[in-house]
């Protein structure tokens, strides 16, 4: 079973569209060679995609990983990593403050539920346009500086947005207790149109409250639209622009553009995705704190993407879903259960195996995320999916390798 | 001269101590290949910066095609139609090489800032036409789809020389363009430069190589020590003894 996952990973990275990130090419054109165009390999990769998300379900099952709560998590923290990549992965600045929008959109959700109403349409619009909001604010300040002033700025005030929110900003944030939803909120809308709630509150759509598998299919569905989003931008020509600016700013400059508007706006588009997060986060958990703003969350985020591989477009939904996997599953493993696991070996080893694993699950869950972390760090700088790229050159054979050897030998 | 595209006026500049350029008057009139020569250190490249905006000048003007240029930021010089080459290539490493040509495209047709972020790569067709086009005339075609950080030092020369030439500059300022270059390419480069000036191109050139130096130059200033001590037309500018002395004597 792990054997056909790990399959079906890699075919989710062979239909990546920056699968081949770094030779990524225009393709030739004439008749005399027809291949593919990357526009039809698009729609693979959104159609894969799709697939993929969609049936989680089924194939998360032998990981122990297939309940609605968890799965609503990887989508939730997928979107929250695309969007980040979508800053860093392009542009190469790196924010490490993007938890305040993440935060910031859960209480949005929220306050929509507690004034409008319980349908969650206008507290996804609500919590992306406030996000939005933030991140010109932000984004305007820190972008006045790059490479690691640009990291601190952000980090600095992102903290700032974490402090206020248990102090001055308490009367908006409910400070530590956490923002809820209240029967006796107004909830405007809801009482024009006579809407009435019956049990617990819960975000709904057209009356489907969002618990359970309706909660993960919405979070799903929309990250598979903010996946293809993604992609549209990675491949436009304001994508281009941002590569460029990461290659080389000054040429950028001399070349007739002002990087200025271009980091911002997708520093905002960063945000918002962060936004959508958090407002996911609350739509399916009613309750928002301000610890999902703090400096933790935002080396989260970073953890993921560099785990997942930067700059891929799925690789930080794949670093996301891996992290949160760690957190939910690998955390609740005890001794007791390594022990059955091991029960094929003589007792005598078997305890010895026990002995030595028990550090590295439950409590211990860092550990091994953070060695996984820096061996991936150290051994595949482009993250897992240069690692299942690297394999599938391998696995293609070497000949081909070789050659492109030559090439690029005449090229120089 | 009324003719001058570009007009530098008493333009001073200081490092600290070090005084790299002095009282630099230059009319580069239109259409002419204008050649800046001087031993190294001489404050060339730094004349060049102080025209591209890349530095302030702590005195004195630039005017270029009527508008006063100096204390406008880069991006709106180059819009206003200057393109460099530089003497370190500044191209984009991590970009292919059909791309490298297409984002200066994009600057020329769109301006500063164009939000086109749903729109697809693939459609621009006409961009990519004239960008392979270029990557044609500079001899680089074949290797299009290669990062550019993959070239010998004179191929990313040529390579950000089509970079600038897409833009169809008023005014092209090269900064040793044919330094690391072989024989081949330096003449191949030369005669693509000449045809460039058919169409009306004013280029200001620095070049160390006197071949390409006397086979472009309409006329030529010479710098020494953020001076200039000399200028005039090729056969002028061969003939003095002061020249020759500071400069065509020594080095070559
Ligand atoms: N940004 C700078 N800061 C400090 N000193 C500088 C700077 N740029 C240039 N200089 C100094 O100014 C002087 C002129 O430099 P410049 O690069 O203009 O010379 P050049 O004529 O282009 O020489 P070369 O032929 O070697 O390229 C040199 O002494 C150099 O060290
Ligand atoms: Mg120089």
């Amino acid at each position: 079973m792990v054997k056909k996952v790990i399959q079906k990973i890699r075919k989710a990275a062979i239909s990546d569209p920056d699968f081949e990130v770094s030779t990524r090419q225009l393709p030739p054109r004439g008749p005399e060679t027809k291949p593919m165009t990357p526009v039809d390999k698009d729609w693979i990769a959104i159609v894969a995609f799709t697939i993929i998300i969609l049936a989680m379900p089924w194939w998360l099952q032998p990981l122990g990983a297939a309940y609605p709560d968890l799965m609503q998590k990887f989508a939730i923290y997928g979107i929250f990593a695309l969007g980040f990549n979508l800053l860093f992965g392009l542009t190469g600045y790196l924010s490490f403050g993007h938890a305040a929008f993440l935060g910031v959109g859960s209480y949005a959700a929220v306050w929509s539920f507690k004034l409008f109403t319980m349908n969650i349409i206008p507290a996804v619009l609500f919590a992306m346009l406030v996000a939005g909001v933030l991140a010109v604010v932000i984004g305007f300040i820190s972008l006045r500086r790059s490479g690691i002033y640009f990291s601190i700025l952000t980090l600095a005030l992102a903290q700032m947005c974490y402090n206020l929110a248990y102090s001055v900003l308490t009367p908006i944030t409910n400070g530590e207790t956490g923002l809820r939803v209240l029967r006796d909120d107004p909830r405007y809308l809801d009482a024009a149109f006579g809407t009435e709630h019956q049990g617990v509150l819960l975000g709904s759509l057209f009356g489907e409250r969002m618990v359970g598998y309706p909660g993960f299919y919405l979070c799903a569905a929309l990250l598979i639209i903010a996946f293809y989003i993604a992609l549209r931008i990675m491949r436009s020509p304001y994508g281009m622009m941002l590569r460029a600016i990461k290659s080389n700013q000054n040429r950028m400059i001399y070349t007739g553009f002002n990087p200025r508007p271009y980091m911002l706006t997708i520093f905002i588009i960063s945000g918002m995705y962060a936004g959508l997060a958090g407002a996911l986060l609350a739509i399916t958990d009613p309750l928002a704190g301000a610890e999902r703003m703090q400096w933790t969350a935002s080396g989260e985020v970073v953890l993921m993407t560099i785990l997942g591989g930067a700059g891929t477009i799925s690789g930080p939904i794949l670093g996301a879903a891996i992290i949160k996997y760690f957190e939910n599953i690998f955390s609740a493993l005890n001794d007791s259960a390594l022990a059955s696991a091991f029960s094929f070996l003589p007792h005598s080893v078997q305890e010895f195996v026990v002995t030595i694993l028990s550090p590295f699950v439950g409590e211990g869950w860092h550990l091994t995320l953070g060695l996984l972390f820096m061996v991936i760090v150290i051994f595949l700088p482009g993250g897992i999916m240069e690692g299942i790229r690297r394999t599938y050159r391998f696995l293609r054979g070497h000949g081909r390798g070789s050659k492109s050897q030559t090439d690029l030998q005449a090229a120089e | 001269m009324n003719n001058a595209v570009l007009h530098v006026s008493e333009v001073q500049k200081s490092f600290g101590g070090l005084r790299a350029l002095t009282d630099i008057e230059l009319q580069v009139e239109k259409g002419k290949t204008h050649a800046i020569i001087g031993p190294n250190g001489a404050g060339k490249s730094t004349l060049l910066n102080v025209c591209i905006g890349r530095l302030p000048p702590d005195s004195g003007t630039v005017t270029f095609d009527g508008h006063l240029i100096t204390g406008r930021p880069p991006y709106e010089i180059n819009q206003l139609g200057v393109a460099r080459v530089f003497q370190t290539p500044e191209i984009f490493p991590d970009l292919s090489l059909l791309q490298n040509v297409m984002v200066p495209a994009f600057a020329k047709r769109d301006g500063t800032f164009r939000m086109s972020a749903l729109s697809s790569l693939e459609k621009e067709t006409d961009l990519r036409d004239e960008a392979e086009k270029l990557l044609e005339d500079v001899g680089l075609l074949q290797f299009y789809a290669k990062l550019a950080s993959s070239l010998s030092r004179g191929d990313k020369r040529r390579l950000e020389l089509a970079m600038c030439l897409i833009q169809h500059p008023k005014l092209l300022l090269l900064d040793e363009p044919t330094a690391g270059m072989s024989r081949h390419d330096t003449n191949r480069t030369i005669d693509l430069l000449k045809q460039i000036k058919e169409r009306g191109m004013t280029k200001v050139i620095i070049e160390h190589d006197m071949h390409v130096v006397f086979s472009l130059a309409d006329r030529i200033s010479v710098l020494a020590q953020g001076k200039i001590i000399a200028e005039g037309t090729p056969d002028e500018v061969r003939g003095s003894p002061r020249v020759q002395e500071a400069y065509l004597g020594g080095a070559h």
